[in-house]
């Protein structure tokens, strides 16, 4: 399974590697962990003709804690994001969902930039960094752009980044209170079925706060609003735990493929979903 | 397409070739360098047959271009252990009859191999989840799972003879 053939580039500078895609146009993509890309170039489903590596580029790598802000850099891989111990204990839905994604040799590899960037509903990152409401930072020819994870996503591979913008960083609040992110999935290393990722806040018996999004269960994403209303403010009963589980399945919107029907999906959802926000509640 | 100038260090030895940007690791490493510990099995990141140590890190070498590795530091099956001189993964899998065929062999050591160097004392739960990026359609892993955490004891064993 060899690509076409195409030019290797591998810039230094941020810069560097955004005035190669200006240069080359569409003809140009860049490379992360390559995990995702580099087995569709070996399909030959991509046209590019300039690679554009961005390992050799400092600036991309690296999680810092600011306060409450945390940054990661586009670059750094899911097997970092799990080690690292300051964002484990300040954002632990991390590591939870790092180490549903692939196995070992992917993760080593794998980054949170391409996998939020790809923009394939397959991908855990996307609905984790909703989840999160994370923002990303794009950088372009005419400069640094932010855009919120739950605007970011148009459709399955269409994001709102730009062809000549490159992904650089995300940025998100450390949470509190209990978290989970549940996946289903048929075989390691498999996208998933369904997945979810669920923040829960209490203060004194009610829920002050929460954020649920899916995973592979529409194009896109999903942030789910209504899913939420239906927890802020009660006392987490099970009758509002089975309100939010219904709104959260009924914002989904999956498609039919070698996963299954999608009355099999939505029942998968529904699961996950619960077991999601019980867990959270659970260790909120 | 021209070919590009590539170093990079294997098994301690500085190396150099020539290789187009679209080779893939582990073409190179077979074709070029003559490297045929790592195998190729599914050619598609799935069975772990290709995996390599490089830069301490498990990779799937089918899923890297050569180019990308371009001044790396890799080590291949070749550098563990020969036959004269077995790596302790090699003789446990040996004693433990971790392999049938064999074709799944190089690459569930060179990843047990690093694995073991992150879990030195691994629970069996974590071999299995640890190695989960291996197929091995023969044994059915009971041995091979038998053979790491045999490996690490005596690993231990070792180091604590060492000190």
């Amino acid at each position: 399974m060899i690509p076409a053939a195409f030019n290797y580039h591998r810039p230094d500078t941020i810069e560097g590697a955004v005035k190669l895609i200006n240069e080359f146009g569409d003809e140009a993509r860049v490379v992360a962990g390559g995990h995702s890309l580099i087995p569709m170039m070996k399909l030959r489903m991509t046209g590019l003709s300039h690679l554009v590596d961005l390992q050799g580029i400092g600036g991309l790598k690296g999680i810092s804690v600011d306060g409450d802000t945390i940054t990661i850099g586009a670059m750094t891989t899911q097997h970092e994001l799990i080690v690292h111990k300051q964002l484990s204990s300040r954002a632990p839905i991390i590591a939870e969902a790092a180490l549903q994604i692939a196995d070992p040799q992917v993760r080593y590899v794998g980054t949170i930039g391409g996998n939020v960037a790809n923009g394939d509903p397959g991908n855990d990152m996307p609905g984790l960094m909703q989840c999160l409401d994370a923002i990303y930072s794009l950088q372009g020819p005419s400069g640094q752009r932010s855009v919120p994870a739950r605007t970011f996503y148009e459709a399955a591979y269409f994001t709102e980044r730009e062809e000549d913008e490159i992904l650089t960083s995300i940025s998100f609040q450390a949470t509190g209170g209990g978290y989970a992110y549940e996946k289903q999935k048929r075989k390691i290393g498999d996208y998933a079925t369904a997945a979810a990722g669920v923040l829960i806040e209490k203060d004194g018996d009610k829920c002050s706060a929460a954020s649920i999004a899916l995973t592979n269960l529409a194009d896109t994403p999903i942030y789910c609003e209504a899913a939420v209303a239906a927890l802020v403010g009660t006392a987490l009963d099970p009758g509002d735990v089975g309100a939010a589980v219904k709104a959260a399945v009924d914002a989904s919107d999956p498609s039919e493929d070698n996963r299954g029907p999608i009355e099999f999906k939505k029942h998968i959802a529904g699961v996950v979903i619960r077991c999601a926000i019980e867990r959270a509640i659970e260790r909120a | 397409m021209e070919k590009m100038h590539l170093k990079m260090t294997v098994n301690g030895e500085e190396m150099e070739t020539l290789a187009e940007p679209r080779e893939l690791l582990i073409h190179v490493l077979r074709e070029r360098l003559n490297i045929t510990g790592p195998h190729i099995g599914c050619e598609t990141s799935h069975c772990g047959a290709c995996t390599i140590d490089m830069d301490g890190k498990s990779v799937k070498s089918c899923t890297v271009f050569a180019a990308q590795a371009g001044g790396a530091d890799i080590t291949t099956i070749e550098g563990l252990g020969n036959p004269d001189n077995l790596h302790v993964l090699q003789e446990m899998f040996k004693e433990h009859h971790g392999l049938q065929c064999g074709f799944c062999t190089p690459g569930m050591i060179t990843r047990a191999y690093r694995l073991l160097q992150e879990i030195p004392d691994p629970t069996e739960e974590e071999v299995r989840f640890g190695m989960s990026g291996n197929l091995c359609r023969c044994t059915g892993y009971q041995n091979i799972v038998k053979a790491i955490m045999a490996a690490a004891t005596e690993m231990n064993a070792t180091k604590e003879a060492a000190q």
